[in-house]
């Protein structure tokens, strides 16, 4: 199948943390691929790896030993400046506490990744704009993170997510911080971005927001516990099935 | 990404960064502002002290050599040159004769007398003898009548050329020319007035003296006495030249044997800009290093302030490296910022300097800020920006993305 292309492939992933003596484990070998436009959840209790994982995926940080494809790139024995190119194109950030720019107004804050992309600024504020507008703030552009609502805010980092065409967009407990009724709105944003093709990975220990996911891989003492289809997923293979 | 549009973008933020401080920010640049105001106003001091050196000297003339048995600032005792051969008119006429490279010359002879105007005494007035080339050869203007005529001038006439000071005592309010007054106990005709030319060093006034022809001088002060053959060269450029002519034919003048030093001095403006330069060298590089001093302790200041804002800012940093910022974006963006602080700094005391030069002008020294000074204000400030910003800087360019995402 066409879509069933390779996104993200995990080979034998380790993470070790050295705190002077001692010496930690975060991850004990992962392996994985995740292929595109596909919609999973990372799950884990906390001290799990997961956190060391997705940070692995998102390229803020690099495995121990083992290696990282992205894209057929091998990320894993990239430097700090083409790990920052890699983020810049590939990934899309969707963090708990929104990390916006407080002194910037939304459209900054969205415009970001397209000025270290180097792009004009005719570019970055068309590029902005469509995206803002995308997430339903066209008529919140001017303002600053703590003139908007939580809910706001999100959409806001969602919207900065998008605006490069990220290969993945990568939500680390993304309605950790908002009311149920807003953490669901967040979800039906994602699954829309998912529905549209964008591959979505959310990492979170809350097992009912997991169940928005297609596929759910558990983590446990920096291992794959479970890797299974959730019961959405189960559904949608079925009608795929079907089709076929 | 494209480096003027990382610059531009850098530029906002550090502004965005100053104005969210801005007590901060000024106090910051505190030390930068007392810094440049000290070290603008040092150059400008310097500047006005040499300027001042300069118009004090004007008088000596930079195209006149002087041929004397002293040299000036001449390392020897003072007996070593007392005891020298005069020089005399028969080696004057000599010179006068044979110099190629001398535009024009005249010979002179001083001494302090006593000058008398009906009942008006002035004592310490410098009595110079010369010839009616004197005025040629120093450029001297006329404020009223005339310079001594060749005729008068060799047949040693009673007649004299006063300087201002000598007219304000005499002749206030009425026209000196064609008045006589006494030298000594010698009667002198008042022919003309030299026009105003200031002190030499600020010490001794050029304006308080009386010209004669050097014929009258020698028959009633006495003929022996040593010379002054003041020489104008023909090109200011060529003083060299005119040097080396001049001591080989003084030395044939004077006979001194082959392989002797000379016994004589040439002199020019430019022995008192060496000994002046040499002497203000020191200040110079004395004020500058002080001065400097506040500077430093300045971007010390700045240092510190930019380390308190790359930690401040650690959770931005890591939102800005999540999103692709590459070390280098971020290492620009403080350096930036604490450049234009700097810079900033570097403006406010620029603008509490030049009023002050402008006080200084007008009240203290002849100076006015010169534009090297100014330019140079601002490269030092945005010098010591990089310098105060560099480590804090690279701090906050190589941390660890995961680290400063986590930092609250």
């Amino acid at each position: 199948m066409e879509n069933q292309k390779i996104l993200i492939e995990l080979k034998d992933i380790t993470k070790l943390y050295v705190m002077g003596v001692e010496q930690l484990y975060a991850l004990k070998g992962i392996n994985s691929n995740i292929i595109k436009n596909d919609y999973v959840a990372i799950m884990g209790p906390s001290g799990s790896g997961k956190s060391t994982l997705m940070n692995i995926i998102g390229c803020l940080d690099t495995p121990t030993t083992g290696e990282y494809y992205l894209n057929g790139k091998n990320v894993s024995e990239m430097d700090d400046d083409e790990l920052a190119e890699i983020r810049n194109i590939e990934i899309g950030f969707v963090f708990q506490t929104f990390n916006l720019l407080a002194r910037s107004d939304a459209l900054h804050n969205v415009e970001l990744p397209l000025i270290y992309r180097g792009l004009s600024k005719a570019a970055r504020i068309e590029k902005a704009e469509e995206a803002l507008f995308n997430v339903g703030l066209q008529d919140r552009m001017k303002h600053k993170p703590n003139e908007l609502s939580g809910g706001q805010r999100q959409r806001v980092a969602i919207a900065r997510a998008l605006v490069n065409d990220p290969s993945i967009i990568l939500a680390d407990e993304p309605t950790g911080n908002l009311d149920s009724k807003t953490g669901e709105e967040i979800m039906g944003l994602l699954e829309e971005l998912n529905q549209k093709g964008n591959t979505i990975i959310i990492v979170t220990h809350e097992e009912e927001i997991s169940q928005h996911a297609h596929r759910v891989i558990k983590i446990r003492d920096g291992l794959i516990e479970s890797d299974a289809l959730s019961k959405k997923g189960n559904m949608i293979r079925e009608r795929k099935e079907i089709l076929i | 990404m494209n480096f003027f549009l990382e610059i531009k973008e850098n530029l906002i933020i550090s502004y965005k960064a100053i104005t969210a401080n801005k007590l901060r920010s000024f106090l910051a640049t505190l030390g930068i502002v007392i810094g440049i105001t000290s070290v603008t106003l040092m150059q400008t001091a310097i500047e006005g002290i040499t300027r001042a050196f300069e118009k004090s000297i004007s008088a000596i003339g930079a195209d006149v050599l002087y041929v004397q048995k002293f040299e000036w600032f001449g390392k020897e005792d003072w007996s070593f040159y007392r005891n020298r051969k005069d020089i005399t008119m028969a080696q004057f006429n000599y010179l006068d004769k044979n110099a190629q490279t001398a535009a024009i010359m005249c010979p002179s002879v001083g001494a302090p007398k006593t000058v008398k105007y009906n009942d008006l005494v002035l004592e310490n007035v410098f009595c110079v003898g010369t010839t009616y080339e004197y005025q040629q050869t120093f450029g001297t203007n006329m404020e009223d009548g005339r310079f001594f005529t060749n005729k008068e001038s060799e047949g040693g006439y009673p007649v004299v050329v006063i300087g201002t000071d000598i007219r304000k005592a005499f002749f206030e309010n009425t026209n000196p020319i064609g008045k006589t007054l006494k030298i000594g106990s010698y009667s002198f005709k008042v022919i003309g007035v030299i026009e105003k030319q200031g002190s030499l060093l600020g010490l001794f006034s050029l304006d308080n003296r009386v010209i004669i022809p050097i014929n009258r001088f020698f028959k009633l002060f006495g003929g022996k006495r040593g010379l002054t053959i003041n020489i104008k060269a023909q090109d200011v450029k060529n003083m060299d030249e005119s040097k080396e002519e001049i001591t080989s034919i003084m030395r044939k003048a004077r006979r001194v044997p082959l392989g002797e030093n000379d016994d004589f001095g040439i002199n020019q403006q430019e022995a008192f800009k060496t000994t002046f330069e040499s002497l203000t060298a020191l200040i110079k590089i004395i004020g500058t290093l002080i001065t400097s001093l506040s500077l430093i302790v300045g971007s010390v200041g700045i240092a510190n302030i930019m380390f308190v804002s790359v930690k401040e800012r650690t959770k931005e940093i890591g939102i800005r490296k999540a999103i692709g910022a590459k070390r280098r974006t971020i290492m620009y963006q403080f350096l930036i910022e604490s450049i234009t602080i700097c810079l900033l700094g570097g403006i406010i005391g620029i603008l509490i300097s030049f009023p002050i030069s402008l006080i200084i002008d007008a009240y203290v020294l002849p100076t006015a800020m010169p534009v090297w000074v100014i330019v140079l204000g601002l490269f030092v400030s945005a010098l010591f920006g990089i310098m105060a910003g560099f480590f804090p800087a690279w701090n906050a360019a190589k941390m660890d993305p995961v680290e400063a995402l986590r930092y609250e």
